[in-house]
């Protein structure tokens, strides 16, 4: 099968409080547009060939002396190779260590709805759907581990106090990823898990074939560690 | 008992076990509800990676990003619950004479060495290898898949508000602990750190002391 570079392999609109998951492939992108502002997806990703290996926010953060994603940032498998790198960002931070919303907290805070009462307005949780998702994969509870919150921003102070920025994604904003390894994808759109409001709106995926990373590629030449990853990545293909 | 450090003063002919556990080397161990942990930092400076299991529930773990959310802030310390995935505490930090503990860092690992170091480093000792031998050694089906969010105690990974992230040399000292109490039954998987490439052992790994008190 061929494609036209310009024709897209996916482009969708997630709803509030959907999910999804598939793989995609190392050498194409997703872009991800918020487009009403103040959207929060959250994120996992497994490498597809063997999910035993996923993302890992602590040798992520750590390898690139960061607490904060944006672009530049390789995101890191648990075996020391770049599932993915976020290569365009146009409002500069994505949480990794607000986890996502679980049962309790959309029950506590925006009050439970059932599917019954509330149709396709009802609220299921990142927990919830997340659960699903890796179900229809073979995985589960096990394989739950810390995720990505794209378009939110939580920052600390100097005591360490942990805060979720209010108004940081406008109308329009994206971010694109793109995949150095085949990967299991998991999306869930709604909101951060230390939002107050229940605030959730469609988002538009677009995913695109944009060929693997070359050897000037910005992400790969950010840090020594991130050319030791890339090279382990390329390693691990031949 | 101090307010500002939780200390009660318990004493070790009262313990029901009391072992020092070298740097390099694992522990694994179910403490029953109510028990009280207290891991020494017997020559400071020293990273004990620590995971925590729901006794009944093995899925159901220590999750760091819950227990951060939850209690508001990204490091732990006296009156820290570890949360589990089911947002109930696993552990309750109730003495704590050292003041801040990591749980963002993880373990380290050979892979995450060679990334962060270079191709030198692959087969030094790492934690994460201590884990996946102990997790073996315990059965009951642990395995790689039970390798999630760690704590790090003793360890010091202070975050900047403008988005950064660095280790640096602990806040520890020779002597200082932790006591853990048992919110329900726990099993607990130490790995007694061996990183030779950063301050988070002072480039000096050294062995702590673990004491469990009965309920």
């Amino acid at each position: 099968m061929t494609l036209a570079p310009q024709e897209p392999l996916l482009d969708a609109i997630l709803p509030p409080a959907a999910s999804l998951s598939r793989v995609c492939r190392r050498g194409t992108e997703l872009t991800i547009v918020d487009r009403d502002g103040g959207a929060n997806v959250s994120a996992l990703m497994y490498r597809a060939e063997d999910p035993l290996e996923r993302y890992c926010m602590p040798d992520t953060l750590k390898a690139q002396h960061v607490s904060r994603l944006t672009a530049g940032v390789a995101l890191y498998s648990d075996m020391g190779r770049v599932l993915a790198s976020i290569v365009e960002d146009t409002c500069g931070w994505h949480d990794t260590i607000g986890g996502h919303c679980t049962p309790e907290i959309v029950a506590e805070r925006w009050g439970a709805r059932s599917y019954q009462e509330a149709g396709n307005q009802w609220r299921r949780s990142a927990r919830e759907a997340f659960l699903v998702e890796l179900a229809k994969w073979g995985l589960g509870e096990r394989d739950l581990v810390a995720n990505v919150n794209f378009f939110s921003k939580v920052a600390v102070d100097e005591g360490g106090a942990l805060g979720l920025v209010a108004d940081h994604s406008p109308a329009g904003a994206h971010v694109k990823v793109r995949f150095e390894l085949d990967t299991l994808l998991v999306l869930w759109n709604g909101p951060h898990p230390m939002r107050a409001a229940w605030h959730a709106q469609p988002v538009r995926l677009v995913l695109e074939a944009c060929g693997a990373a070359g050897p000037e590629d910005p992400v790969r030449l950010s840090c020594e560690e991130n050319e030791r990853g890339f090279a382990a990545t390329e390693a691990a293909l031949r | 008992m101090s307010a500002a450090t939780g200390l009660i003063a318990r004493s070790e002919s009262a313990a029901r076990l009391l072992l020092d556990l070298p740097a390099g080397e694992g522990f694994a161990h179910e403490l029953a509800a109510g028990e009280v942990l207290r891991i020494v930092d017997l020559h400071g400076n020293q990273a004990v990676d620590t995971l925590f299991f729901d006794a009944a529930d093995y899925a159901n773990r220590y999750s760091a990003v819950d227990t951060l959310r939850e209690q508001g802030n990204v490091y732990l310390g006296l009156g820290s619950q570890l949360l589990a995935l089911d947002g109930e505490p696993l552990v309750t930090i109730v003495a704590d004479t050292c003041g801040r503990h990591d749980t963002l860092g993880g373990a380290c690992s050979q892979e995450s060495n060679v990334v962060r170091y270079g191709e030198h480093t692959r087969h030094m000792h790492a934690c994460r290898n201590t884990f996946l031998a102990k997790a073996l050694a315990w059965g009951r089906g642990l395995d790689k898949r039970d390798l999630s969010a760690n704590v790090n105690f003793f360890m010091n990974v202070p975050l900047s508000p403008a988005g950064g992230l660095e280790f640096v040399d602990g806040v520890s000292a020779p002597g200082k602990y932790v006591e853990l109490l048992a919110d329900r039954a726990t099993l607990v998987l130490i790995s007694n750190c061996p990183q030779l490439n950063n301050p988070c052992n002072a480039f000096d790994p050294t062995p702590v002391r673990l004491i469990v008190w009965p309920a």
